[in-house]
């Protein structure tokens, strides 16, 4: 791969993980769902129990 | 590449770095270019990180690249995941960058570009940097444990419970004054009012976009609520310049107050889903991409500073907050330079994504050294600006009058030459009515960045909408830092009822939800008020209050880090986080004892108090009462802070004198397996 091939693939895992799209993936294929209104339902009550108790900075 | 030629290089960046330092240091009388800030601060980064992060990653830390990360070891797809440095990088920038290096900055610009400046770069290298970089990596060594257990295991039960009551000090104060600088950014501004209002449909439709429609896709309803948000600000040109529609968004600041604050309690009250995840997305989002827009704009025009190095309000009579350099400026300016908030990030989420010890440098020193340069081109977007135009923006109707021939007659008077007519102007080419008195630095900071935006791309014909652009980046930054602190607030309350009380522990029983919801509304909603009914708009009390607890809880966690050094048997490494422990602890301790005490009514609560109270007006009990608080609260956090200053000395002494073992809580050695894939 280019070097700007690589760079714009890093880029989008950066993006996907600061936009939780890879927490997502990473749920359904520990809790072997396919992507849906209920999984992510389930995934979102998840989250809440952890990211979303981390403080965000000033 | 040859060590000679090593040599060189950083020898040239050295040079470069000390140039731009004495450039900006001492020009005198003539206005220098802003890409000195910037040589200056890249050189200063430059060096910091590959040197002084390197020292303290051999020397004190002595990272082992062999030794398995929480990550790794407790890997369960969920909290703890083993990823890439560069995706924790993004993730960790992301999460400490809020809208203090935004602010403090160009409050911090009354004193001239010169003392905020040397301040963020010498406090970033020496002081927040290392700060994150060190509570990382021992989160990391102690499976991703947070500040407040740290400071428990490692210091004592009285660490633990001034950590716990500094983090949710901090929080309640931050809230209450990032939710000022919104209303006084937004007060009699239909045009910001209705693109901000906005958001908030938006936020819900992303909500139910990514629920209904397209469960998970993030980027794709993020990046149409962006779109959503530019029509917003387009729409908000058509909202201000219709009277009927802009009636019901020109709004007072009380009225503005009302509505965050029942904003808030929504927030925390509803359900996550519909509508703080897609708004604190939708933030990261517009975040992300205006930083890099600022970075590339300062670069594309090379703007010329005409605030000057220093200015007459170093001697602490500044209209934006009253005080001298010292120690104000370091209060000041927080984050950008060092702040105690990025130690509970440190020892959060990022810590479980860690994958290699060794790259806890890049991530808690460089992550650190991005926010820091954030805090730079805030000063850069300040000193842009006329002095004259910054002070009329910053200083409050107490202090220039309400009228905008006094207030720019007063602000002339100082050698800051401005007019009513040119202000008037100014205020026209940004669509705002008037630009007077808009106190809380989110105004200034957006036309400093409307001008360097418009003289990038498409001149003065789009300035308002750049304006408003800036204006809906910093409020949505700031909201949503409010609706999720306001979240996080009310879950730790409810971990302290918890052990009172079962039942209000249950983060998903509703009364429990919405009492709990109440009480930190209520406690960040009442300094909010506070700001809004005060005089000298609020900024000059509450701004140094926020930046005193945040301050305090950065001594908080260099005392854990100086602890667990010391316990490690590298004593004679502990002044790489006992110096900046110190110098934080004269800031905080000087700059509370001025607050509480000084003589000088504008500096003082209790002389404001006193003052209030010899001239008996309608308000002046309220008020009275509200310097008394600010007391109360000062002098609470103070006796913390000294409690586990003493208990971390005492604990020193006694592994220093042989008296305790030194023994540190780390998790038992594990070998990664990292290691061997990367032989392999």
């Amino acid at each position: 791969m280019s070097r700007i091939g690589r760079i714009t693939t890093l880029l989008m895992a950066v993006l996907r993980e600061i936009f939780d799209e890879s927490a997502y993936q990473r749920f359904l294929a520990l809790s072997g769902m396919a992507s849906s209104r209920g999984a992510y339902a389930r995934f979102m009550r998840e989250r809440e129990g952890t990211k979303l108790r981390a403080p965000r900075c000033c | 590449m040859s060590k000679i030629l090593q040599i060189l290089i950083w020898g040239a960046v050295f040079l470069a770095g000390l140039l731009a330092v004495a450039t900006i240091a001492l020009h005198r009388g003539e206005q220098i270019n802003a890409m000195w800030l910037v040589v200056a601060a890249v050189c200063t980064y430059a060096l910091g990180y590959r040197f002084y992060s390197k020292f303290i990653a051999a020397k004190v830390l002595a990272l082992d690249a062999l030794r398995a990360t929480p990550a790794e070891r407790l890997e369960n797809g969920r909290d703890f995941v083993p990823t890439n440095k560069w995706v924790v990088f993004g993730h960790h920038f992301a999460a400490i960058a809020g809208p203090g290096p935004l602010v403090g900055p160009v409050l911090a610009a009354q004193f001239g570009y010169l003392p905020g400046t040397l301040w963020v770069l010498a406090g970033a290298v020496f002081g927040g940097c290392v700060q994150d970089f060190v509570i990382l990596l021992f989160s990391v060594r102690r499976d991703g444990k947070s500040l407040t257990k740290m400071a428990k295991e490692e210091v004592g039960r009285v660490g633990g419970f001034v950590a716990y009551v500094a983090v949710i000090s901090i929080i309640v104060i931050l809230l209450g004054v990032a939710a000022l600088i919104v209303v006084n950014a937004l007060k009699s501004s239909p045009w910001g009012t209705f693109t901000i209002a906005m958001t908030i449909p938006i936020a819900l439709l992303m909500g139910i976009y990514l629920r209904r429609l397209r469960p998970g896709k993030v980027m794709e309803a993020s990046a149409l609520g962006f779109i959503l948000i530019l029509l917003a600000i387009w729409g908000g040109q058509w909202a201000s310049q219709n009277p009927a529609v802009a009636h019901y968004f020109t709004l007072t600041a009380p009225t503005l107050a009302i509505l965050i604050i029942a904003y808030g309690f929504a927030a925390s009250a509803l359900p996550v889903w519909l509508l703080l995840a897609p708004r604190d997305y939708l933030s990261t989002f517009v975040k992300l991409g205006t930083i890099a827009l600022l970075a590339l704009g300062i670069i594309a025009i090379r703007p010329t500073l005409h605030m000057p190095a220093l200015t007459r309000f170093i001697d602490g009579s500044g209209p934006v907050f009253a005080g001298k350099i010292f120690p104000f400026a370091f209060i000041t300016i927080a984050c950008g330079a060092i702040s105690g908030f990025h130690s509970l990030i440190s020892s959060g989420t990022t810590p479980k994504l860690i994958s290699r010890e060794i790259e806890t440098r890049m991530v808690g020193y460089g992550a650190m050294i991005a926010e820091s340069m954030v805090a730079i081109m805030a000063m850069i977007a300040a000193c842009v600006l006329q002095p004259g135009t910054y002070f009329a923006i910053n200083s409050p109707a107490g202090i220039v009058g309400a009228a905008p021939e006094t207030a720019a007659a007063t602000i002339s008077s100082w050698g800051f030459p401005v007019t009513a007519v040119e202000m008037q102007s100014l205020a026209h080419v940004v669509g705002e009515q008037t630009l007077f008195n808009r106190t809380g630095g989110a105004p200034a900071f957006a036309v400093g960045m409307a001008h360097i935006f418009s003289n990038s791309l498409g001149g003065q014909a789009v300035m308002a909408l750049w304006y408003h652009f800036a204006i809906m980046f910093e409020a949505l930054f700031i909201l949503t830092v409010l609706d999720a602190g306001t979240r996080v607030g009310r879950f730790m309350v409810q971990d302290a009822l918890g052990h009172i009380w079962e039942p209000a522990g249950r983060t998903s029983w509703y009364p429990s939800i919405l009492g709990t919801s109440a009480l930190i509304v209520g406690a960040w909603g009442y300094f909010l008020w506070q700001g809004v009914r005060d005089p000298l708009g609020g900024i000059n009390s509450l701004w140094p209050l926020f930046g005193i607890s945040n301050q305090l809880l950065a001594t908080v966690a260099l005392c854990v880090a100086t602890t667990i050094v010391i316990k490690m048997g590298k004593a004679r490494y502990a002044p790489v986080t006992l110096v900046p422990l110190a110098w934080l602890v004269s800031v905080t301790f000087t700059a509370s004892y001025h607050k509480v005490f000084d003589r000088n009514p504008r500096i003082g609560f209790l002389a404001h108090a006193q003052q209030l109270g010899a001239s008996a007006g309608g308000t002046s009990g309220r008020l009275i009462f509200n310097d008394r608080l600010d007391t109360l609260v000062t002098g609470v956090l103070i006796i913390m802070v000294a409690l586990i200053l003493v208990e971390s000395g005492l604990e020193w002494i006694r592994v220093l004198s042989g008296r305790k073992q030194a023994e540190v809580r780390e998790a038992p050695f594990v070998t990664t397996r990292f290691a061997t894939e990367e032989q392999a």
